[in-house]
């Protein structure tokens, strides 16, 4: 494994314009993605995951999103670029995979023109090359019978069919980096475990980074290297699988995971931590974002700015307040 | 595909044969005869009951219908008691007009709101998406008649751009000066038919513009790293447009009920001020004549609607 970071995001803010005033979607997020590895952000719904991926693929309407820091991209920042030079970015050297595989697809046109339409823009193929690369494509995705496929429409496939095909989208320029927001998420737990196959498969046959999005601690387990939870708009602790499994030290990634249902354990209790992310408009403007809903800890055990902790190397956690928690360590059973 | 056609077409069949008779129920229900007053003003009663017995209209419904029919099928749409001429004749000369003006119509309509409808969708929220909203709001409140009677007011009395009656002047001489003078005609109701016409088409291809630019596969094509100008070109549009393709039938039904305004109030010599004037009439062959083709027409053009819809939509086009 190499060491070379392909994607260095540094005091990464995103804010939305919500009726007429802009509140921050994600902030001060910093992160690093290298080759050869699976980097997992994990976070309930809203915590701002998809918006973390959109803002590094730029497909943000900019009339009424913000952004500030910096995203650094094999040496550029994205954050500085032109429509020009990000499309030139976009579809070839980073990839996206979205997570509702029937509306990411043109219902109108057909796959074969879906997947030739990356390399219209990326590379200098004939037609001829490009139909031939997208029968190739569609066999490295698990596609059974590539050439049917490709004459059909969106609508004529299964939805892990369709969301074989948005890979086959993304990596058909073989991108040095991979977003893949919740890919799993709209499939059924067979083709799940397939997909996650598929993506760590293609990505050690490219020696690419990936990002990968889920709320699924599962996933994470069985697919990720490096970790980074993120709750309300920030990352609250990091660190590789081994670390944040094992050790865990925020109270928010602890309620994590301890809200996965073991399947050996004597009683089938789900642990979850009452109460919701706060929306934009409501979140504080000052101290820990988690402390109201963990009420019981005193207001003197959180910093008033809450910033990372370096605990070990690579492992990091927001805010003093997980001193004051005494879990037994991580739940048995889930694979590291 | 075929299937489908063939399926569509034979349902008409019925459909037809169920328009004929509530056509023809419906004519004879309106009060009034078409000879009095018609012949001689002073004609008597005896004289009018004599004529009505001849021509059959005292026979029982369902005979007159049958005959009706017999002739139908036989290319035989009978006489018109106001013109004296065979029904198919008199239709003949108007239904010429009526489509030149209708497809005048339709042309200029989609020209004016194919552009405006893709342009105020693209730039939603723009100083000019608001101005083409209010024009569609304020056209859509406004009666159809009441933008010909002012348009022919303003354009064609004050102004006087342009000719206020007829379908070509009777100086018009030679091929290009009949045409240039059929054309001169049909600007002015042709324009403001297209005027009114434009609001659905616009309202509805704006509002299938926006909803394509947020849908998830235009961002799929922004991570693709597709320009601006080719996601529009190649996804928004193209998919916003499919839909507009099936208005095509369906607005065959609109240019027929708006020509029976159009032309009364341009007394433009179609289809449209003929029905109104055998209305007043009573001229009953020409009435159910008309109103049988009209409903045909409709039929047709719904039928036409769907099979554009089921070519240019795969989704549909399969079964
Ligand atoms: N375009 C936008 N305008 C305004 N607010 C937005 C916009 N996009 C996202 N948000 C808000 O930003 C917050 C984070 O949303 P985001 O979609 O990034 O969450 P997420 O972690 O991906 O959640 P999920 O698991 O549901 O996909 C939410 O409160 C959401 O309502
Ligand atoms: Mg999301």
């Amino acid at each position: 494994m190499s060491d070379q970071t392909l994607l260095n995001i540094k005091n990464l803010s995103t804010s939305f314009k919500i009726e007429g005033e802009f509140y921050e979607a994600i902030s001060q997020i910093n992160l690093q993605v290298k080759r050869d590895q699976i980097l997992a952000i994990v976070g309930e719904s809203g915590c701002g995951k998809s918006t973390l991926a959109t803002t590094v693929m730029g497909l943000h309407d900019p009339a009424i999103t913000k952004s500030t820091g910096q995203v650094v991209f094999e040496g550029q920042d994205l954050l500085k670029m032109n429509e020009v030079q990000y499309n030139k970015i976009r579809g070839a050297k980073i990839g996206m995979i979205f997570q509702d595989p029937l509306s990411a697809l043109n219902p109108l046109k057909k796959i074969k023109d879906q997947i030739t339409e990356v390399m219209d823009y990326h590379t200098q193929l004939t037609e001829k090359q490009k139909s031939e690369r997208a029968l190739e494509l569609l066999q490295d995705v698990g596609i059974d019978n590539p050439q049917r496929t490709a004459r059909q429409f969106p609508h004529e496939l299964s939805g892990g069919m369709r969301q074989r095909v948005i890979i086959a989208i993304a990596i058909a320029c073989k991108p040095d980096l991979l977003i893949a927001d919740e890919p799993t998420t709209a499939l059924d737990v067979t083709i799940q475990a397939q997909i996650l196959d598929l993506i760590r498969k293609i990505q050690q046959e490219n020696h690419s980074g990936v990002i990968l999005i889920t709320h699924d601690l599962g996933v994470v387990a069985q697919t990720a290297d490096e970790v980074a939870v993120m709750y309300a708009g920030q990352i609250v602790e990091q660190g590789t699988v081994q670390q944040i499994f094992e050790n865990p030290l925020h109270p928010y990634t602890r309620s994590l995971l301890r809200s996965v249902p073991q399947a050996d354990s004597e009683n089938d209790e789900l642990y979850v931590i009452a109460g919701n992310v706060p929306s934009l408009q409501q979140m504080p403007k000052d101290g820990d974002r988690f402390a109201p809903r963990i009420p019981w800890v005193p207001s003197s055990a959180h910093e008033k700015h809450p910033t990372m902790h370096q605990l070990s190397a690579g492992h990091q956690v927001r805010c003093t307040c997980y001193q004051n928690f005494n879990f037994p360590v991580a739940p048995k059973g889930v694979r590291q | 595909m075929w299937k489908v056609i063939l399926r569509r077409v034979l349902i008409m069949i019925p459909e037809i044969i169920l328009l004929s008779i509530l056509v023809f129920l419906l004519a004879k229900m309106m009060p009034g005869d078409p000879f009095t007053g018609s012949i001689n003003p002073r004609a008597g009663t005896a004289e009018i009951h004599h004529l009505m017995r001849i021509n059959g209209l005292y026979d029982p419904w369902y005979q007159q219908y049958w005959n009706w029919i017999v002739h139908l099928f036989h290319g035989n749409l009978g006489q018109s008691y106001q013109y004296h001429e065979s029904v198919a004749n008199l239709i003949g000369q108007r239904a010429e007009n009526t489509l030149w003006l209708s497809l005048f119509t339709m042309v200029l309509t989609y020209l004016i709101a194919l552009p405006m409808g893709m342009y105020a969708g693209r730039h939603e929220g723009k100083l000019p998406d608001t101005i083409i909203r209010i024009y569609t709001y304020v056209t859509y409140c406004i009666p159809f008649f009441v933008i010909l009677v002012v348009g022919l007011w303003i354009f064609g009395y004050v102004l006087n751009w342009f000719p206020t009656t007829g379908s070509i002047s009777a100086t018009a001489s030679g091929f290009s000066g009949t045409i240039l003078s059929r054309f001169y005609h049909m600007l002015l109701p042709g324009l403001l038919g297209a005027l009114f016409s434009t609001v659905n088409i616009v309202q509805y291809l704006r509002s299938e513009v926006i909803d394509a630019k947020r849908s998830d596969y235009v961002k799929t094509a922004r991570a693709k790293g597709v320009p601006e100008k080719a996601i529009y070109r190649h996804h928004i549009f193209r998919n916003s447009l499919l839909p507009i393709a099936a208005f095509g039938g369906y607005s065959i039904t609109g240019l027929l009920n708006g020509s029976i305004f159009t032309e009364s109030i341009f007394s433009y010599p179609g289809m449209g001020l003929l029905f109104v004037n055998s209305i007043s009439y009573r001229d009953y062959t020409v009435i159910t004549a008309l109103v049988l083709l009209f409903g045909i027409l409709n039929l047709l053009g719904t039928l036409l609607s769907d099979i554009i819809l089921g070519i240019v939509d795969p989704r549909i086009r399969i079964k």
